[in-house]
């Protein structure tokens, strides 16, 4: 278990904090064990439906490992909010605490600049090339009677990937997500000050109003989704404008659940009492992933839906 | 000095107090719940020396089937299972696992700090490799086979025509990429948080700063990588296109991506390589490092360049001449701080006290070895040049001079030069020297007539080939089989050296400089639970 029977934040002997080293820990080998457990069944339920085997078992696999690491992230996280409050964390730790989160961040947008590389790349060179322009325009041969347009609404092989009729119209619903995920990061900034300031009640109203906002996105992007499926066409097999709008909303749509989660945890906690005015990291780290979601769905807004 | 560490009251020397502190659990849990950076530490290594022997053995089936032409040991479709998973468990399992490992051992003694600045963290991130190598080398005993599309799994061959085990493959750089990930935040807040007392930025041991830089390439690119291999993912099972030009994407989209990824990957191996050699030669020339400065900056350098010089691994792709022009002179611009370094470890040797223990020895084998691999990679790099290198052996002799003479010789001299720290006892020299000129000559026999085959035209990753090159071909193989079996001589030397030899003293190189030489050997379980203050 994830406890020391010492720790104190500053050691009386000496000038400098002491810095917590939790002893041992079963929750590192339980989340290996969940998150092999979970790849493994996906991997085998996903070959098995492209092998079209009919008994497959990795459902069954898949939601033991998702089990598995549901309660490694309940336990874990419940641990250090647990040592958090036993006052165990120096400042000192609250700054690694601090570096952690912020390169955690770095990484995921690393994550998403993969798939926007994607789209630039298309759209600036494979796309024109395919098409018969530029300097690697000899590609035409392959589709004689292909012709490039951004959106793709001509696939070079309709046969293998049917275009979609029409794609999203920005100034509809994307418009509409974009107030309201913008509108969220205001609040969850004013909800920040309202807790520095030890207003629980107004901290409490604005978290609260952020979480709405998020589930309201995420409810778009559902609608959207199913108008793109079933109105327009516009699916993840209908050539690469879909395979990189579904690749770049999808994952960021994934990120905002997260973020909501996140940030409905830490109402949970705000109602128990937790944090105060100086120490809520906790906190700030939700806030900090939720403006990340936020400016990546600015940069989508622009790069997939306007341009 | 304590020879012996005693659950729950390690021989303290450099602290004020130790109340309380845990020596090690006992039994299997000890390591398994670890949350001690030299645990961790430990198991890194040993895991990555277990990977290594199991890639070795790999190596072994590849050049036993290319000892002479035809076809004699293994059917075509495993010998390329056999380069893919070289390839992957080498760089993936053995190289960056081992730099892992000797971080975690290192850095917090080196910056005087209490652990790693996130502990369990640091065990999430080593249990997830033996997850993701079980999950990548099982597929090799699967009926369709493990991956056989090289280790640099371009699409199509990865996404069309790849085998079923293709899908686990994904997975199984999923969960490396996440325990790399972790690794590299958990050295960056080390060192940006845990330093001591007077430890500035310009005051840290180079293999700090090296791992410093590294942890942020890594932070930067194995995103990257996974958001490559999810399209695949995607491509393979959701019906995607971006790696199909059917659909309007592109197959060289993946090379792009990938090398991304895979140029900064190679710095990744080499970096901290680099940092340990900077501590080793001046220890043993008795000098301190020539030029600290300016290696920090020309590490960064390197680093940032990493980041521009991909396409010089698609020169033949059909990418635009303004790109073959830019990626050929980007790339070469590498040479200028690589440059810098190979002068500062040379001068820094000039005129020195020199002796030659085992890990100088691999050192002055790294500088000298690492440069015969650089110079063949500027003559890769010059894009006309490289239309007639790609995919030769010429590019195995090269990448293999900058992976088994650099990375691999650098984790040795490290390896050796810690030893006394880490077990209390000095290994046997005798043997150490044994074991680095038998690895010197086998690395040696086994890759430089790589180059002559190369040149001549010998076609990479293909298990036959024509008989003009069957005379050097067996030479490699000679070199090695007998490589490979020298590594059990060090299997041999470091067990020896963990159950017995001369106690080591505190700080058991003369010239060595450095916090961790003045905590006592073995280094007690806990150590600088209080920051030592820094001159």
């Amino acid at each position: 278990m994830a406890t020391h029977d010492e720790a104190l934040p500053k050691s009386p002997n000496s000038d400098y904090e002491h810095y917590y080293v939790p002893a041992q820990s079963k929750w590192p080998i339980i989340a290996t064990i969940g998150m092999l457990t979970t790849m493994y069944g996906l991997g085998t339920w996903f070959n098995d439906l492209k092998a079209a085997r009919p008994e497959s078992h990795g459902p069954l696999i898949f939601s033991i490992g998702g089990l598995l690491v549901a309660y490694m992230l309940f336990g874990w996280f419940s641990a250090v909010i647990k040592e958090s409050r036993q006052g165990l964390y120096s400042t000192q730790m609250d700054r690694s605490f601090r570096w952690g989160m912020s390169w955690f961040i770095f990484s995921e947008v690393m994550f998403f600049i993969a798939f926007f590389g994607a789209l630039f790349y298309v759209r600036a060179w494979a796309g024109p090339w395919l098409g018969g322009e530029g300097a690697k325009g000899v590609a035409h041969m392959l589709w004689p009677n292909f012709e490039y347009t951004w959106p793709l609404l001509h696939t070079p092989d309709p046969t293998l990937f049917p275009p979609p009729k029409d794609v999203i119209d920005p100034w509809h619903l994307p418009l509409i997500n974009t107030i309201l995920l913008v509108s969220s990061s205001v609040t969850v900034t004013l909800a920040h000050h309202a807790l520095r300031h030890g207003k629980r009640g107004a901290l409490k109203a604005w978290l609260g109003l952020t979480i709405l906002l998020g589930v309201c996105f995420l409810a778009l992007q559902v609608t959207e989704y199913v108008e793109a499926y079933h109105e327009l066409g516009l699916t993840l097999g209908s050539g690469i404008y879909g395979a990189t709008f579904f690749m770049l909303t999808g994952f960021h749509g994934a990120h905002v659940t997260i973020g909501t989660l996140i940030l409905a945890v830490m109402l949970l906690r705000i109602m128990k009492g937790h944090f105060d005015e100086k120490q809520h990291f906790g906190f700030e780290a939700a806030s900090w992933y939720w403006h990340f979601v936020d400016v990546v769905w600015v940069g989508l807004f622009i790069f997939v839906y306007v341009l | 000095m304590s020879a012996v560490i005693e659950p729950g009251h390690a021989g303290h020397t450099d602290h004020h107090h130790d109340h309380g502190h845990h020596g090690p659990a006992k039994g299997l849990m000890r390591w398994v719940l670890t949350t001690n950076h030299k645990d961790i530490g430990t198991m890194y290594l040993w895991f990555s020396f277990a990977m290594f022997l199991i890639g070795g053995s790999f190596a072994m089936v590849i050049r036993a089937e290319l000892f002479q032409p035809g076809l004699q040991i293994v059917e075509p479709a495993f010998f390329n299972q056999m380069t893919t998973m070289h390839g992957l468990v080498m760089v993936f399992g053995a190289v960056m696992p081992a730099f892992v490992g000797l971080a975690n051992w290192m850095i917090p003694l080196m910056v005087g700090a209490p652990d790693m600045a996130l502990p369990r963290m640091n065990n999430f991130s080593f249990w997830l490799l033996p997850a993701a190598f079980g999950l990548l080398i099982s597929t090799l005993f699967t009926a369709g086979g493990g991956p056989n599309f090289g280790w640099t799994f371009y699409a199509p061959l990865s996404t069309t025509y790849a085998p079923e085990s293709v899908t686990f493959f994904i997975f199984a750089i999923h969960l490396m990429g996440i325990s790399s990930i972790m690794g590299a935040i958990n050295v960056i807040a080390t060192i940006l948080n845990l330093r001591a007392p007077g430890m500035t930025l310009m005051k840290m041991p180079l293999f700090v700063w090296t791992w410093l830089i590294t942890a942020f390439l890594l932070i930067a690119v194995m995103p990257v990588l996974a958001g490559c291999v999810t399209m695949m993912l995607m491509d393979i099972h959701f019906g995607t296109s971006f790696f199909s030009a059917a659909g309007g994407g592109d197959p060289v989209l993946f090379q792009h991506v990938f090398w991304f990824f895979g140029h900064p990957e190679v710095y990744i191996m080499i970096l901290p390589a680099f940092g340990a050699v900077s501590s080793i030669i001046p220890a043993f020339s008795r000098k301190p490092l020539f030029g600290y400065t300016s290696m920090v900056y020309a590490t960064a350098s390197i680093a940032f360049l990493s980041f521009i010089v991909w396409a010089h691994h698609m020169f033949v792709v059909g990418i635009p001449l303004v790109g073959e022009l830019f990626f050929m002179y980007a790339t070469l611009l590498i040479a200028v701080p690589t440059g810098v370094k190979v002068f500062n470890w040379v001068t820094t040797m000039w005129q020195g006290s020199l002796t030659f223990e085992t890990p100088m020895l691999f050192a002055v084998a790294f500088v000298i070895l690492f440069t015969i691999g650089g110079f063949s990679g500027l003559m890769l790099a010059i894009a006309p040049a490289d239309f007639q290198y790609h995919d030769t052996y010429f590019v195995v002799a090269h990448f293999h001079y900058v992976l088994v003479p650099g990375a691999i010789f650098g984790i040795f001299a490290s390896a050796y030069y810690w030893l006394p720290k880490w077990t209390g006892h000095m290994y046997d020299e005798t043997l150490g020297k044994l074991h680095f000129w038998l690895s010197f000559v086998g690395m040696n026999m086994a890759f430089f007539p790589m180059h002559f085959v190369g040149l001549a035209g010998m076609p990479r990753r293909i298990p036959d080939y024509n008989l003009q090159f069957a005379d050097f071909n067996m030479v490699s193989s000679i070199g090695a089989f007998s490589f490979g079996a020298t590594q059990f001589l060090f299997l041999f030397i470091v067990i020896k050296c963990i159950r017995g030899g001369k106690p080591a003293p505190a700080k058991p190189w003369d010239g060595a400089d450095g916090l961790e030489w003045t905590i006592p050997s073995p280094a007690p379980y806990h150590t600088f639970t209080t920051p030592p203050e820094v001159k």
